[in-house]
C-alpha cells in the first residue's frame, strides 16, 4: 500500500542536486524521443542545446528570453515559499501588459524619458490588480488561489483580445487583431546594438539583488516560510496569515506585470495574442527548479530560456513540431518532481519482515 | 541465521510444559528475543515478556522506553527485526493488524481513529474485517456494553460523545471480536480519576473470564492498583518484571529511569502579589464545528504564583489558549495584561506586553520542525533586539539560540540543528527556554511535560516553579493531575468550556478536583462520572 515512507532527515544536498538529476533525466528521455522519430540524438540534442550557445545572436536571444522569466519567478518564490500557490503569472503579465500597453498607447507620438517609467508602474499596477483579486478571495473567502489564479489568467486573456479586436485595434493594421506598433518613447533602449537586449534586463538584475537581500535578510521572509510550513507557529509568533496572502500575491503579480510590460515594450513592440510563449507558467517551473532561491532561479532562468531557444532550433533545423518545447519542459518538472519525491521519501521494496525465515524453520521443527 | 538458534530455546522449555503443567500455566503471549532498530536506534533490544490468560499485564516505561513500538509489534502494525513470537504456543508471524485480529489479539491505541461525524454503530462496522449488518450489529453493541459495564449508544453520532464515551466505542469494537490479548496504550490519560475507576472494573472483569490484558502506562499508582504482573522497559530493554502489589512507587521508579523520582524546591514567594494577569467573562464561540465553546470564564493571576487548570483535553483547552495568547482575539476588555486590556492584539503584540507562551504542540506550533533552532529562535524572540529595520541579525539570533540551548541544558547537535531532529524533552527545554529568556511578566504553558522524559519534566516543573519565585505569573494547563499538585499554588477546573473557581493546592485533592472534571457541565461529561 504505502510504497513510498517519508524519510527523517532528507539529505540538503540532494536537494540541491535534484535539479542535476531532473536535467540529466530529461537529457536521456529526449534522446529516446529523438531516437523514435528517427533522428540521431547525439546531433538533435547539439542541435537542441548547444547550437544555440554557439552565435552572439543565440546569447543575446538567451538574456532576452531569461529575464522575464527569471523576474517572474522570483515574485512566484515568494508565494511558494509560503505555500501560496499563484499559477496565475500568465494572466498578470497579461493584465501588466495591457495596462502598460495602455499608456504606450495613450502616449504615442510623444517624446519623453519618462513614458517607460510610467509603463512599468503601470504595468506593476496591473499585474498587482490581478494578484490582488485571488488575495481577496482568499482572505476574505478563504477560496483556494490555486484555482482562482488559474481562472483569472483566462479572464486576463480575453480583456487582451477584447482591447485589441475592438478599442485598441492598430487602424492600419489590416483589420489583424493587434496594437499599434510602439516606438521611440515606447520602447526600452535597447543595450547591445544589434541584440534585442534592452534595459528591462537592468530591472531584472536589480530584482534579483533585491529578492535576494528579502529572502536572506528580512523577517518579513522568514515570516512568509514559518506561515508556508506551520500555519500554527506563525499564528502564534504573531506572523499575520492574511498579510502574507496579500503580500504575496500582490508582490509576485506585480512582477508579472513589470515582465509583461517588458515583452509588449521591448521584443513584441505591440500589444497582440502572442505577447507571451507560457512565460508565466514556465516561470513556475523556474522557481522550483532553482530551489525557490534567487540565485538559483538565475541559472533555472537560463536553462529554461534555452529550452525555448532549443525548441525553435529544433523546429527548424529538425523540422519538429513547436510542441517540442512544452515536450521538454514538461519532461524537467516531472523530473524535477520524482526526483523531489525521492529525496523526501524513501521507496520499500515489499514487506518481508526479517524475522519471517527464522519463524518458518521453527514451524518446521 | 543466528535467529533460528534465538527461538529454540524459548521453544522447547514452554513445549515441555504442555505435558507436565495445566494448560492454564501455559503464556498465550510470548515474545523471545525482540528486537526492533530504526536506523541506530534500537527501539526493542531482545526483549522476553511472557503474558499469561486472565492475567492484567503491564508494560511500564518512560517516553520513549519502547513500550509503543512492542505493542505495535505485537499488534502486527511494526515487523521486528529479529526474535519471534509465541502465541499459545505456537511460533506466529503478525505482519498486519488484520492477522493479529484474527488470532484473537486487540488494541485500544492512545489516539482514538474515529469519524466524528458517523454514528458509534457505523464506526464500529468500519473497523470489521468482515460483512455486517447495521441493526444486528447494534444488537450487540448494545448487549457487549451492557456486559462489561460500558454504556453506549450506537445510535449516537461520534461528536457528540465525551472522550470517555470515545474510548469505550474504541473499547467495545476490540471486545465485539472476542478478543484474548486486549491492549491498552496509555488509556487513562483521557479520563477523570472517577472514570479511571469505572474502566479498572471492567478490565478486572475481562480478565476474570481469562481475556489476557497489555496495560501500558507510565502512571506507577495506576498499575499498582490494577496489574498482576509488570514488565519495565527502559531504553529498549527489559530491565525487570515485578509483582506491582509488592514494590513501592519509588522502588518501581527506579526500575524504570534508573534513579530515583526528583523532588521539587518550594521556596515561599516573598514579592508583593500584585494582579498581573486576568480574564473577565470571556465567553467564545469555538470555530471548530466539534470544538467547545467557552462560557463566562473569569480568573485573575498573580505575581509569583503557579495558577494550574486541570482539566482533559476537549473542555475548552485549546480555545482558552488560544484566547489567552492572542492567536484567537476577543473584544479587548475581556483580557487585562498587567493593567492593560489586550482582548484585541494578536499574540506578537501581546509578547511585546510581557506575555510568554508554551503552546502544547511542540512540533508545528511551538516549533516550526524543519527550522534550525536559531530560526526557531527567531520565531518568538525577533523583539530581543535581533531585527532592526525589519533586516534580521542571524549571528544575534544564533548567539540568543546558543544561550538558550547552554542555559536549558538543551541536548542538541547545536544551533544548526533542525527543531525536529531534537527528542521532545530537549525541544520543549529549548521552548521553555526560549521564552523564560524574554524576561516575560506572565507566562502561560500547556501541557508542560507532555511526551517528556521524566528528566527533562523534572527540570522543566522546577523551572517553572522557580521563575514564579522571581515574580513571574504563571498559568499551568495540564491533564496530568499529579503534575499540577506538584507545582501549582492554586488550582481551578475547566470542564464543558466552564472554568470552576480556583482552590489553593492544599484545601483540595484529587478526587475533588476529578468531581469538577466530570460535574461541572450538566452535559456529556457527567455520563463519564455515571
Amino acid at each position: 500500500m504505502h510504497l513510498l515512507e517519508p524519510r527523517a532527515q532528507p539529505s540538503e544536498v540532494m536537494k540541491w542536486l535534484s535539479p542535476l538529476i531532473a536535467l540529466a533525466g530529461m537529457l536521456i528521455a529526449g534522446s529516446l524521443i529523438f531516437l523514435l522519430l528517427g533522428k540521431d540524438p547525439l546531433h538533435a540534442l547539439y542541435v537542441y542545446f548547444i547550437s544555440p550557445l554557439t552565435s552572439s545572436y543565440g546569447l543575446s536571444e538567451l538574456v532576452v528570453k531569461a529575464s522575464p522569466l527569471i523576474l517572474i519567478a522570483q515574485g512566484l518564490a515568494l508565494g511558494f515559499r509560503a505555500r501560496l500557490f499563484n499559477i496565475g503569472a500568465e494572466g498578470q503579465l497579461t493584465m501588466g501588459a495591457i495596462f502598460g500597453g495602455g499608456v504606450a498607447i495613450a502616449c504615442q507620438g510623444m517624446t519623453s524619458i519618462w513614458i517607460i517609467p510610467l509603463m512599468v508602474v503601470a504595468g506593476a499596477i496591473g499585474g498587482a490588480l490581478w494578484g490582488a483579486i485571488p488575495a481577496l478571495l482568499k482572505a476574505r473567502f478563504n477560496a483556494q488561489e490555486t484555482l482562482t489564479t488559474l481562472m483569472m489568467n483566462y479572464v486576463a486573456a480575453f480583456i487582451l483580445l477584447y482591447l485589441i479586436n475592438g478599442p485598441w485595434r492598430d487602424p492600419g493594421g489590416m483589420n489583424f487583431p493587434q496594437s499599434i506598433m510602439f516606438d521611440g518613447s515606447t520602447l526600452f533602449p535597447i543595450l547591445m546594438e544589434g541584440t534585442r537586449i534592452n534595459s528591462s534586463v537592468l530591472i531584472t538584475l536589480v530584482a534579483v539583488l533585491l529578492f535576494w537581500l528579502f529572502q536572506s535578510k528580512s523577517l518579513r521572509s522568514f515570516a512568509l516560510e514559518v506561515g508556508g510550513q506551520a500555519p500554527a507557529a506563525a499564528r502564534y509568533a504573531g506572523f499575520s496569515a492574511q498579510g502574507a496572502i496579500w503580500f504575496s500575491l500582490v508582490a509576485s503579480g506585480m512582477m508579472a506585470g513589470i515582465a509583461g510590460v517588458g515583452e509588449i515594450a521591448g521584443p513584441v513592440g505591440q500589444l497582440n495574442p502572442n505577447i507571451s510563449p507560457g512565460y508565466g507558467f514556465a516561470a513556475i517551473i523556474v522557481a522550483y527548479l532553482g530551489r525557490l532561491n534567487p540565485i538559483g532561479m538565475v541559472l533555472s532562468g537560463f536553462l529554461m530560456a534555452l529550452l525555448y531557444l532549443g525548441g525553435e532550433a529544433a523546429q527548424i533545423d529538425l523540422q519538429l513540431p513547436a510542441a517540442i518545447t512544452g515536450l521538454f519542459q514538461g519532461m524537467l518538472l516531472f523530473f524535477l518532481l520524482a526526483a523531489d519525491a525521492f529525496i523526501d521519501n524513501r521507496y520499500r521494496f515489499g514487506r518481508t519482515p526479517k524475522a519471517a525465515p527464522a519463524i518458518a524453520t521453527g514451524q518446521g521443527e | 541465521m543466528s535467529n533460528i538458534d534465538l527461538s529454540v530455546p524459548g521453544l522447547v522449555p514452554a513445549q515441555a510444559a504442555t505435558a507436565d503443567r495445566p494448560a492454564l500455566l501455559l503464556p498465550r503471549l510470548e515474545l523471545v528475543n525482540v528486537t526492533k532498530r530504526y536506523n541506530t536506534l534500537v527501539a526493542n533490544d531482545q526483549v522476553h515478556l511472557k503474558v499469561y490468560p486472565g492475567e492484567i499485564h503491564a508494560v511500564l516505561g518512560e517516553n520513549g522506553a519502547g513500550k509503543s513500538t512492542l505493542m505495535k509489534i505485537i499488534y502486527g502494525a511494526v515487523s521486528a527485526d529479529e526474535g519471534a513470537m509465541l502465541w499459545n504456543n505456537r511460533v506466529v508471524t503478525i505482519d498486519s493488524p488484520a492477522a493479529a485480529r484474527r488470532l484473537g489479539i486487540g488494541m485500544v491505541y492512545q489516539h482514538f481513529s474515529l469519524f466524528e461525524t458517523l454514528t458509534v454503530v457505523e464506526n464500529i462496522a468500519l473497523g470489521l474485517d468482515e460483512k455486517f449488518d447495521l441493526e444486528a450489529l447494534s444488537k450487540r453493541v448494545i448487549e457487549v456494553s451492557e456486559k462489561y459495564g460500558l454504556p453506549l449508544d450506537p445510535k449516537r453520532t461520534v461528536h457528540s460523545l465525551s472522550v470517555g464515551e470515545r474510548q469505550r466505542v474504541e473499547i467495545v469494537r476490540c471486545l465485539l471480536q472476542n478478543p484474548s490479548l486486549l491492549i491498552l496504550d496509555e488509556p487513562t490519560s483521557v479520563l477523570t480519576p472517577q472514570a479511571v475507576q469505572k474502566l479498572f472494573e471492567t478490565l478486572r472483569r475481562l480478565a476474570n473470564e481469562g481475556v489476557s490484558i497489555l496495560y501500558i502506562s507510565h502512571k506507577l499508582h495506576e498499575i499498582q492498583s490494577l496489574c498482576d504482573t509488570a514488565t519495565i522497559l527502559r531504553g529498549g530493554k527489559v530491565t525487570g518484571t515485578a509483582r506491582p502489589q509488592d514494590e513501592t512507587p519509588a522502588s518501581l521508579a527506579r526500575l524504570m529511569i534508573g534513579r530515583d523520582l526528583p523532588a521539587y524546591q518550594h521556596p515561599a514567594f516573598t514579592g508583593e502579589a500584585t494582579q498581573v494577569f486576568a480574564v473577565e467573562g470571556l465567553s467564545l464561540k469555538s470555530d471548530d464545528p466539534f470544538g467547545t465553546s467557552l462560557q463566562d470564564i473569569s480568573l485573575g493571576l498573580n505575581a509569583g504564583e503557579i495558577f494550574g487548570i486541570a482539566g482533559i483535553s476537549g473542555n475548552g483547552q485549546s480555545e482558552l489558549l488560544a484566547a489567552l495568547s492572542g492567536e484567537v482575539k476577543t473584544p479587548r476588555q475581556m483580557i487585562r495584561l498587567i493593567g492593560a486590556e489586550v482582548g484585541h492584539l494578536h499574540a506578537g503584540q501581546r509578547r511585546k506586553l510581557g506575555l510568554g507562551f508554551v503552546p502544547e504542540d511542540r512540533l508545528g506550533h511551538g516549533a516550526v520542525p524543519a527550522m534550525t533552532l536559531t530560526q526557531n529562535a527567531l520565531l518568538t524572540a525577533a523583539g530581543q533586539g535581533l531585527v532592526r529595520y525589519g533586516l534580521v541579525s542571524y549571528q544575534k539570533a544564533r548567539t540568543f539560540a546558543e544561550r538558550c540551548i547552554e542555559g536549558f541544558h538543551v541536548k542538541a547537535s547545536g544551533a544548526s540543528a533542525a527543531a525536529r531532529s531534537l527528542s521532545g524533552g530537549n525541544l520543549q527545554k529549548f521552548i521553555v527556554g526560549r521564552e523564560v529568556l524574554q524576561q516575560p511578566k506572565v507566562m502561560i504553558v500547556a501541557q508542560p511535560t507532555w511526551g517528556v522524559d521524566v528528566g527533562a519534566a523534572a527540570f522543566i516543573r522546577q523551572t517553572l516553579i522557580d521563575l514564579s519565585r522571581q515574580g513571574v505569573a504563571i498559568l499551568v494547563i495540564s491533564e496530568e493531575l499529579e503534575e499540577l499538585f506538584e507545582i501549582c499554588d492554586r488550582i481551578a477546573v475547566l470542564a464543558g468550556g466552564r472554568l470552576s473557581t480556583a482552590r489553593p493546592v492544599s484545601e483540595t485533592n484529587a478526587e475533588a478536583i476529578g468531581l469538577l472534571m466530570s460535574g461541572l457541565s450538566s452535559g456529556t461529561a457527567t455520563q463519564d462520572a455515571a
